[in-house]
């Protein structure tokens, strides 16, 4: 298992997805077991990857190199650098505590936990794979758990919300697949002299050749890519998807939609749209800082609006978004560190969020804000630890999401001053609509209704605490996920502002 | 004075490599012979086919690694690469089609008639389809696929008490008149300019002299649409929602992949023999490429609304002629072979779909996407196989379409036909859409509690469980299934 690490991460979700599709329905303890223990081993690997991870060198990691489609010189290639090692962990952590936090699932358990895991596997393969064709696979294989398990097990709503991320989704993955077509016919193997979905050769600009030497047409794929991922990630106007599939979707799935999947959208265009096309990247630095400042200044009005905690978290997710996008058009190294931190702090934050609002939805059986009401007392250990996700929200010193977003601005101050001040705002915002819903919700006299509701119980600690400590440790001590990821972004900064 | 050697009496060696499509015009007669003298037991017949297709699957795929072209009755028919590929699978989708016919309520049902001949037709119509893609002249062509036609029709009216077959079939049969009518005019006016009736000779006679660009198109609008509307290409793609939604399931199913592929080979064969020198002075691929675009946003449109599933499915095979035509269109080796590889994928999936529509028509007597609620719970296996259908019709990853469709996309976009490219990609989006809505019938929509209950027979479980396999492994290993397209293409006889 030391060998193929990453392959293992990989399959040994799909490995528990097969067992658990030959256990009896009725067994449903047994069916939960096996997915935890499924997602626990990739957890394991992901620690032993964070333990043996060189943070020195920009070369790739724990590389798995073979051939899988011989004559279309398709590869089987896996590896991680700096980027990919905080997105996997993530991945891992998340996934292992949404199934413990699916526990109470009851309706047709055996399949939830088959396609959490299938859903698992998918993420895991794209924070992987270095092949184009073999992550384009990945990144769309994830789509038929993700549709299923919106569809089935959600809201009132789900059967909209599930087609309407799916067919925003595959839009999206259309017009990447035939930007990685052109990517294929264009960039030439330097060791073979044939065409090749090797991501580490297309970084190579030496290997470009034909519609990849005219700029137009450099431009027209940087556009498809960079529509493919905005819709992932989301960005204005892309968005609108988001709000009903997290609405809709049960606790778990949301956590793992806005911890990871829209993750996903930022990490394609820093691993794919950056390297492979770099004057096109600088060139865009403005549109991105503009989409950046509208999704955070959007995101956070909308947010302010909703009556519904769960939306009000997911346009928060918009909001927060906006920050990593601006980060990202900040193309200094302190504004990319900033951004992919802060892809790795709103995963662990927004996960936190929405296991709180699923807490109390499992109780109250509805999430309206203004149906609360000094909830504080009755419950006195839940508001404690749902304060303590929304303080980090807001981005309060000593939390983890203060560091990032600070460096996000000391980033982005640099190249767009202007922007980064109306960007500013958003924190200013971000206060109000959290702050607001913490005062309407647990504060203020108490509602007579929920006398009765329990305080957060044992297993639901085990799915808080975890994280809660990350963050907690994270915003004392950054350095830990930083020195991760800095040295291969750093790298990535070099080769994109040349 | 009378030339032994001119009349071209093949030999057994060249006989050799025509077994398979004698085999099953033999087992026809035998079976109409045996559905008779056994008195109408229809297991008599039902054995010989299911026997004369496994044996003719067997020649097929051992006549697949064919080294030279092989013709018989001077060039009337050739064997050659593309023969041998569409033989293999006429043969594989005859053989799933007369399994799954067997435990069909629609065909074996109490109250049906001649059922040993329905059999008997289908060991004629592959036949026919056989010599569809191998014929390379003018007359073996309209033979050939009268012969299917003609099949065709009879099997489209097999459910004789119901209207809507019925009406399917006289349908069928006028539409199908008139193009054969019009293909016709076609040929004699090619004839006329070329005075050759083979395909070779008409390639040869273009490339040598000057013909005017308008009679030539003329003659491929006139050809195409005969053609066009043996594939279901638009505009001549109208008989096909209602003769696959007035014929019996199976029969459509059948309908959906062979003579829609058989149809495709003589595309082949003729547009890249006889057609491609002219390409400078009549701009063909153009006319396709617009065909191509209309047929499947039509298609694609016309599915999203509908709510029988079988039409649906019907709309989503004419859209899938549209991706086809996509690659055929680009004239090259790598694009024929994405072709080929489509077609095969194509089968698999697309009958897949059709049979679990034949399934639940078993026990529901309804293709209605109401009466879908919740077979996900109710039939959790048979749904499931759908389920990798759909995505594979769709052309998501991990499934054989996904594949299928990239090679299409790749070629075009390697001909640097973008716009195309766009198009094909887009109209994917949309058939998500109407494919979800079976999906989502199935597992969202809640089961109402006097449901009826399905059972899927053993054998359609089996057939089902036989297509998706392959469905899922070649999403995942194609290389070798690709291997036998490009050798196909390689082989081709007049290239």
């Amino acid at each position: 298992m030391a060998d193929h690490i990453l392959s293992w991460m990989i399959f040994f979700p799909v490995i528990g997805a097969a067992v658990i599709a030959f256990v009896p329905r009725a067994k449903t303890e047994v069916i939960k077991t096996i997915a935890a223990a499924a997602a626990f081993v990739p957890l394991i690997l992901a620690v032993q990857l964070f333990i043996q991870f060189d943070r020195a060198t920009t070369d790739l990691q724990f590389v798995e190199h073979f051939t899988w489609i011989k004559t279309f010189n398709i590869e089987y290639f896996l590896g991680v650098d700096g980027l990919s090692v905080p997105m996997l962990l993530l991945t891992a952590l998340l996934s292992f505590i949404c199934i413990i936090a699916s526990w109470k699932i009851d309706k047709a358990v055996k399949g939830y936990f088959a396609l959490f895991l299938l859903l698992e596997a998918g993420m895991m393969g794209v924070f992987c794979a270095l092949d184009f064709f073999l992550f384009y696979v990945f990144w769309e294989v994830m789509l038929l758990p993700m549709y299923f398990l919106i569809g089935i097990w959600g809201g009132p709503r789900k059967e909209y919300a599930a087609i309407k991320f799916f067919l925003y989704t595959l839009a999206g993955s259309v017009l990447m697949l035939l930007a990685m077509i052109a990517f294929y016919y264009n960039v030439t193997d330097p060791v073979t002299g044939g065409h090749t979905f090797n991501m580490v050769h297309m970084m190579d600009q030496a290997n470009h050749t034909g519609l990849l030497d005219a700029n137009n047409a450099r431009f027209m794929i940087w556009m498809a890519l960079f529509l493919g991922f905005a819709i992932k990630v989301p960005i204005f106007p892309f968005h609108t998807w988001l709000p009903d599939a997290h609405v809709e979707a049960p606790t778990a799935v949301s956590v793992i939609l806005a911890g990871v999947l829209l993750k996903m959208g930022t990490y394609g265009i820093l691993r794919i749209s950056y390297p492979i096309l770099p004057d096109q990247a600088a060139a865009f630095m403005i549109p991105m800082a503009i989409l950046g400042v509208i999704n955070i200044l959007y995101g956070a009005f909308c947010a302010m609006a909703q009556t519904d905690m769960k939306k009000l978290v997911a346009y928060s997710s918009v909001s927060h978004m906006g920050y990593v996008l601006l980060g990202m058009a900040a193309m200094n190294e302190v504004g990319i560190n900033g951004a992919v931190f802060q892809m790795f702090n709103h995963g662990t934050i927004t996960a936190m969020m929405f296991l709180c609002v699923g807490v109390i939805y499992d109780r109250a059986h509805h999430r309206d804000i203004n149906g609360f009401g000094g909830l504080m007392t009755q419950m006195p250990l839940y508001g404690s630890v749902m304060s303590f996700a929304l303080f980090a929200a807001i981005g309060l010193p000593g939390l983890s999401g203060f560091v990032s977003e600070a460096m996000v601005f000391l980033g982005s101050f640099q190249t767009h001053r202007t922007f980064t001040i109306i960007a500013a705002l958003g924190i200013v915002i971000g206060a109000a609509y959290v702050l607001w819903m913490l005062q309407r919700v647990f504060l203020g006299p108490k509602n007579e209704k929920y006398d009765t509701l329990p305080d957060i119980s044992a297993r639901e600690m085990f799915t808080l605490v975890p994280i809660g400590i990350i963050v907690l440790y994270c915003g004392i001590r950054p350095m830990v996920v930083l020195d991760l990821m800095s040295t291969s972004l750093n790298h990535l900064v070099k080769v994109v502002a040349g | 004075m009378l030339n032994v050697e001119t009349l071209n009496i093949p030999d057994w060696s060249t006989f050799r490599a025509f077994i398979p499509e004698t085999v099953m015009l033999g087992a026809f007669l035998a079976a109409l012979l045996g559905d008779i003298l056994s008195r109408r037991r229809t297991w008599v017949p039902f054995s010989i086919v299911l026997l004369a297709c496994v044996t003719s699957l067997a020649y097929a795929v051992a006549g697949l690694d064919i080294e030279a072209p092989v013709s018989i009755l001077g060039q009337l028919v050739v064997v050659d690469g593309l023969a041998a590929f569409f033989r293999v699978l006429f043969a594989l989708v005859a053989t799933i089609t007369v399994l799954f016919s067997w435990s069909s309520e629609e065909i074996m049902g109490k109250t049906r008639e001649h059922k040993g001949e329905y059999y008997a037709l289908i060991a004629l119509m592959t036949g026919g389809m056989m010599v569809m893609a191998e014929a390379r002249d003018f007359v073996m062509l309209y033979l050939s696929l009268e012969l299917v036609s003609l099949t065709s029709y009879v099997m489209a009216g097999y459910m004789r008490g119901s209207l809507r077959s019925t009406e399917a079939s006289l349908k069928y049969m006028i539409f199908g008149a008139m193009s054969s009518g019009i293909m016709l005019f076609g040929m004699s006016l090619l004839y006329a300019l070329t005075g050759s009736m083979t395909f070779e000779g008409v390639r040869v006679a273009l490339t040598s002299g000057q013909a005017d660009p308008l009679a030539l198109l003329t003659i491929i609008v006139l050809i195409l649409a005969g053609l066009g509307y043996k594939i279901a290409m638009a505009p001549f793609h109208f008989w096909a929602p209602d003769v696959y939604e007035g014929a019996p399931t199976p029969i459509a199913a059948f309908f959906s992949v062979g003579p829609k592929a058989a149809g495709f080979a003589l595309l082949i064969r003729f547009f890249y023999t006889s057609m491609q020198p002219i390409v400078d002075q009549v701009d063909w691929p153009m006319l396709v490429a617009v065909l191509s675009v209309i047929t499947m946003t039509w298609a694609n449109l016309a599915a999203v609304r509908q709510n029988n599933v079988k039409r649906m499915l019907a709309f989503s095979s004419v859209a899938h002629v549209g991706y086809l035509l996509m690659a055929f269109l680009m004239l090259t080796d790598e694009g024929l072979q994405a072709v080929l590889f489509y077609l095969l994928v194509y089968s698999i999936m697309n009958l897949g779909a059709f049979l679990f529509v034949v399934a639940v028509n078993n026990s529901l007597k309804s293709e209605h996407l109401n009466d879908y609620a919740g077979l996900g719970f109710r039939t959790p296996w048979a749904a499931a196989t759908m389920v990798v259908f759909l995505f594979s019709l769709t052309g998501l990853p991990p499934t054989a379409g996904f594949i299928g469709k990239f090679y299409l996309f790749a070629e075009v976009m390697q001909q640097e036909w973008y716009w195309l490219a766009i198009v094909g990609a887009l109209n994917s989006v949309v058939s998500l859409f109407y494919y979800m809505k079976i999906v989502k019938a199935m597992y969202f929509t809640p089961v109402e509690d006097n449901a009826p209950v399905v059972r899927v027979p053993v054998m359609h479980m089996i057939c089902l469980a036989a297509l998706a396999v392959p469905t899922l492994v070649l999403g995942l290993s194609w290389g070798w299934a690709k291997a036998l397209a490009d050798r196909a293409v390689t082989v081709m006889a007049g290239m």
